[in-house]
């Protein structure tokens, strides 16, 4: 009889281990490090991420699954497949860019936040980020879902005293909790219906239940998605990011909006595609009608921002990453309709890199501008090329990128291939939807872009900016720039298989 | 005409497309020590006549290189794989369709260079003037010599910022808004373009422009060509404009500065026509066959609601504004275009190109014109501009205020009174400055269409091709769209006669102030336009030549 001790491939699973050791290290270091050193745990946590980030180089050379079933089955619950590593790159490296910007925020912050917990947090949440895409087991995916989210509560509300951080992270926690306690009911039906949690396994089962246990299979399929649709904030689970996204500190925002979306759709992709094909046509109507609902949502209230509201960029920001949720939606729906499966997600995770690449940098000039108007409206922006061109240019061209002009080459071709998925399966009307979102998100990407050039009210005052902020922003420039040359580099995600 | 090998060829045209772009990165850094120049405005200022120079010539030399014997073969071809994951190649290339638009692009946009040089325009610094003028340049360029279908929108794409910026930041009254409905209109229309693009090219497998012209729509259905044509050809009628999509243009034109107007008028709306011939034709044929009695349809309402907008815009006391006015023309004057693409026949589609280009040199020059009146008047106003002359009869101070005059209500309360007062007056250009007046007459008449000049033989072989519509087409419908054009023509002949008589003629009286005659940088922007005008509507066989084999073989069954 073989042994019942699953083996463990230690390399395959070093990307969130590592994220996670390093953050419990860090943990620890802070009880013992005196105040003016401090400044060390941040630098290590950017050093452990760039260290999870190294350690998927190994993982090129080809599939690795672990934590497989001994008996009955080469079933996984862990699998570095493609998809895991794209999807893990994109976590880590936006964790690391967030961290970046975190450095600073915790400098400027002077000790009013409790630094050792604070990239304890974070490590955590980027650990369980990055364990989710690799998860290939119903029960692994909730777990590795609720990581990622618990630390971030704690994130959104780390401001102590500030009672819109508070209120922030209240919103956030009660709604995220009644949508993980919705997926999970819609778990324990799909294992009530196959009697397995393997997600390969549920998609040979589920597609011949009992006829008696069809409609349990059916509620199970949607109540699942509805955990994976809030944490990228489709329609109606939008209603906290504004208020969130505000109330917490920059960094924290930027973090939720890439590094969460990233959670949410992968998660989504796992469900949908490898778990539920079977039920192609119960989720896949269901995610067109939400991803133009999503869309539509998050481009209207970004248009309706007024330039002088306070935090206007950070809500304007927060109202058109629930828009660009709704593009990472249209591909995974097309899913649904399509015999490629596997390259219409492979839009969605090309686009996905785009939006991270362009938004965080969006979020690190944001930060830039908050430090010298920390009231940070729209408004501020005005005349930022007289006093820093270079910084201007840079958030013009993410800005375009956003809305998918010229010289924005790599967000238009990104949006391309959402709207090929979706000609591919025969979407028309999504497409059509979709078409008019991009004219509206034009309308507010190009009022803040003009505004930049905008002769300056009054005296500008240039300031210096600090080492890790400007590290951030020529990362996510040179990516941007270098994705514009050769959008090969992202979009091939979308012409190959991923799992 | 010249031999040039072929890999110089390639070069030549891919710096045409790359080179602007480089150029205006360039304008962005500092100038390097040398060529500082008097001032940063000025070498940047030069930069650009430098750059678009430099472009034009390398256009002249590939028009010299070109296969005149073959121009419906491909020439200067590169194709050079990008983005395969959406199957998108770097694919140039021109034949004698693409070429001469190719070439206009070249010569108006170094044209508006060298006349900002010497009149830099009001607004910001000209460094990002210089840098956008370079954008747009590359945008439009691209815009003829690419031959994949994503690469074209891309292309397309590219124009859209730039031109927003110039029309906002370097414009006239009202500008802002302008500048908005302009790009949200062409944005809103591209989107559904690119829905078109993405069907025909997911439904034949390519989206290289050659092999779907050469398949001419055989591997899509007719259904699949029906919804492509609808798509692709809104977003196309829109950048035309046709009507009813145009009502975004005459703001742009009024709005725009004068070398945005020029680029706009000359450049821009040939980009849509261009695409029908180019994409639509030989890829969706049935598709095509269709939609091609609405859109001469449309493209003679166009004609014939141009022509009356203009009426109306220069009647006695309309106030109406000349660029509005010149802008409508345009409606017009695409309108033939359209009608000529819309026969399907090898003359309405040649005459289309003709009329393109016609279009292009004619409405430039005006707009330049117009751009040197009101330099010198400070109004566009007709009626500010034909009182002009009678300074002390009409109201005062109408011309004295350049900006108060321009905008429509500047001097609402008094003009009814004053315009009656003013009646049988002229803006006496002819006494005043005799040269501006001649140029002004001599641009009306090329765009009414004289014989001998080159804003003929368009609208007269489109006017043919509508008489004898290609087979399947409904023939009598299509007489009545000739006829009704045919008036459209007497129409466009009224109006333009008006303003001539209302800007040009009349007594001038001593009192009136003085106006500087054409400067000697203007006559250099200027000849190049006015010689190829003659020169088109002596020589009409020089742009023919090039153009009818193309177009034979386009809608027999693409390009080899």
């Amino acid at each position: 009889m073989s042994s019942l001790v699953q083996s463990v491939d230690w390399l395959a699973i070093a990307p969130p281990t590592i994220a996670a050791v390093v953050g419990l290290a860090v943990l620890v270091a802070d009880l013992f490090l005196a105040d003016a050193r401090k400044a060390l745990l941040g630098w290590s946590s950017v050093a452990g991420l760039a260290l999870s980030l190294l350690a998927l180089l190994p993982l090129l050379d080809g599939d690795r699954a672990t934590f497989c079933r001994v008996t009955g089955g080469d079933a996984c619950s862990y699998a570095a497949d493609r998809f895991t590593l794209v999807v893990q790159l994109l976590v880590l490296g936006g964790a690391l860019l967030a961290a970046l910007l975190s450095v600073t925020a915790l400098k400027d912050a002077d000790r009013r936040l409790p630094e050792g917990e604070y990239w304890f947090l974070l490590l955590s949440s980027a650990a369980g980020a990055a364990l989710l895409p690799a998860s290939r087991d119903l029960a692994t995916l909730i777990v590795a879902l609720e990581v990622a989210s618990l630390p971030a509560f704690a994130l959104v509300g780390i401001r102590h005293g500030d009672r819109r951080s508070s209120e922030a992270a209240l919103k956030f926690f009660l709604s995220s909790v009644t949508a993980t306690a919705v997926s999970l009911l819609g778990v324990s039906f799909v294992y009530a219906t196959t009697g397995t949690l393997y997600l390969t396994e549920v998609a040979g089962r589920i597609g011949d239940v009992d006829g008696q246990l069809h409609t349990l299979a059916q509620t199970g399929v949607v109540l699942t998605l509805v955990g994976f649709a809030f944490k990228t904030a489709a329609v109606p689970f939008h209603f906290w990011v504004p208020d969130t996204y505000v109330g917490a500190p920059l960094p924290i925002a930027a973090y939720l909006s890439v590094v969460g979306k990233a959670v949410g759709f992968s998660g989504l992709i796992l469900v949908t595609v490898v778990a539920f094909p079977p039920y192609a046509g119960v989720w896949g109507p269901a995610l067109a009608v939400l991803a133009a609902l999503t869309m539509t949502a998050g481009n209207v209230g970004a248009l309706r921002q007024r330039a002088t509201r306070a935090h206007g960029a950070v809500r304007l920001l927060a109202w058109s990453s629930v828009g660009q949720a709704g593009y990472l939606l249209v591909p995974i729906a097309a899913a649904a309709y399509t015999d490629d499966a596997e390259g219409a997600v492979g839009s969605t995770v090309a686009y996905a890199l785009m939006y991270a690449a362009v938004n965080l940098g969006a979020f690190a000039i944001a930060a830039l501008v908050a430090r010298r108007s920390p009231l940070n409206r729209v408004a501020d922006y005005r005349g930022l090329y007289a006093s820093h061109p270079v910084t201007a240019l840079v958030l013009a061209f993410f800005l375009l990128c956003l809305a998918g002009l010229p010289p924005g080459v790599v967000g238009l071709f990104a949006k391309v291939t959402v709207f090929s998925a979706a000609v591919d399966a025969g979407l028309g009307w999504l497409s059509v939807v979709m078409a008019v979102n991009v004219v509206i998100a034009l309308v507010y990407y190009l009022r803040w872009t003009a505004l930049l050039f905008r002769a300056p009210e009054g005296e500008t005052r240039k300031h210096r900016v600090p080492a890790p902020l400007t590290a951030a922003i020529a990362l996510t420039a040179v990516l941007g720039v270098a994705l514009s040359g050769a959008p090969q580099l992202i979009l091939r995600f979308s012409d190959t298989g991923l799992f | 005409m010249i031999d040039i090998s072929e890999s110089v060829m390639q070069f030549l045209l891919a710096l045409i497309v790359v080179g602007p772009l480089i150029g205006a990165a360039a304008a962005l850094l500092p100038a390097p020590p040398g060529l500082k120049g008097k001032s940063p405005d000025q070498a940047v200022l030069r930069h650009g006549v430098v750059v678009t120079g430099a472009v034009l010539v390398a256009a002249i030399v590939l028009a010299l290189g070109f296969d005149h014997s073959r121009p419906s073969r491909m020439q200067a071809t590169t194709d050079i794989s990008w983005i395969p994951a959406l199957d998108v190649r770097i694919h140039l290339g021109i034949d004698g369709i693409s070429l001469p638009l190719l070439v206009l692009t070249a010569l108006l946009t170094f044209l508006c260079a060298l006349y900002s040089y010497f009149k830099t325009p009001a607004g910001p610094s000209p460094k990002a003037f210089v840098a956008l003028l370079l954008v747009l340049e590359t945008g439009t360029l691209a815009t003829f010599a690419v031959l994949d279908l994503l690469l074209f929108f891309l292309a397309f794409e590219t124009v859209l910022v730039p031109m927003y910026f110039l029309i906002a930041r370097w414009g006239g009254a009202g500008r802002r808004a302008a500048a908005w409905k302009f790009i949200l209109y062409t944005l809103l229309g591209s989107v559904v373009m690119l829905l078109g693009l993405l069907l025909v090219g997911l439904n034949s497998g390519t989206f290289d422009m050659v092999a779907l012209a050469t398949d001419n729509g055989r591997s899509l259905t007719t259904s699949v060509q029906v919804v492509a044509v609808l798509a692709i050809g809104i977003g196309l009628a829109v950048k035309t404009p046709m009507w009813p999509l145009h009502s975004w243009l005459p703001d742009a034109h009024t709005a725009a500065p004068t070398v945005g107007s020029v680029l706009l008028a000359g450049v821009l709306l040939k980009m849509g026509t261009y695409g029908f011939v180019r994409i639509l034709l030989p890829v969706a044929p049935e598709g095509m066959r269709t939609f091609a009695p609405y859109l001469a349809a449309f493209a003679v309402v166009g004609i014939v609601y141009g022509s009356l907008a203009c009426l109306s815009l220069a009647k006695q006391g309309a106030k109406g504004d000349l660029k509005r006015l010149i802008a409508y023309s345009s409606v017009g004057h695409m309108g033939f275009v359209l009608l000529g693409i819309a026969t399907m026949s090898p003359t309405g589609v040649n005459g289309a190109l003709f009329a393109n280009i016609a279009h292009g040199l004619i409405t430039g020059l005006l707009f330049f014109l117009v751009g040197a009146v009101k330099d010198r008047t400070g109004t566009t106003d007709l009626d500010a501009l034909s009182r002009a002359a009678a300074g002390t009869r009409s109201v005062a101070g109408a011309t004295g205020a350049p900006g108060s005059a321009g905008s429509t209500s500047g001097t609402g309360g008094t003009s009814g009174t004053g315009s009656t007062g003013a009646a049988g007056t002229g803006g006496a250009l002819y006494s005043r400055a005799p040269r501006l007046g001649g140029l002004l007459s001599f641009a009306a008449v090329a765009s009414l269409g004289l014989p001998g000049l080159g804003g003929f033989w368009g609208e007269m072989l489109a006017l043919f091709g509508a008489f004898r519509p290609a087979e399947g087409l409904s023939r009598p419908a299509f007489l009545v769209f000739m006829a009704v054009a045919a008036f459209g023509t007497l129409l466009t002949a009224a109006y333009l006669l008006v303003v001539v008589r209302r800007v040009c003629m009349g007594p001038a009286e001593r009192e009136s102030p003085e106006l500087a005659d054409v400067r000697t940088y203007e006559f250099a922007a200027w000849t190049p336009l006015v010689v190829l005008t003659v020169v088109a509507g002596l020589w009409p066989r020089a742009l023919l030549g090039l153009t009818d084999p193309a177009v034979q073989q386009l809608l027999s069954g693409g390009t080899r």
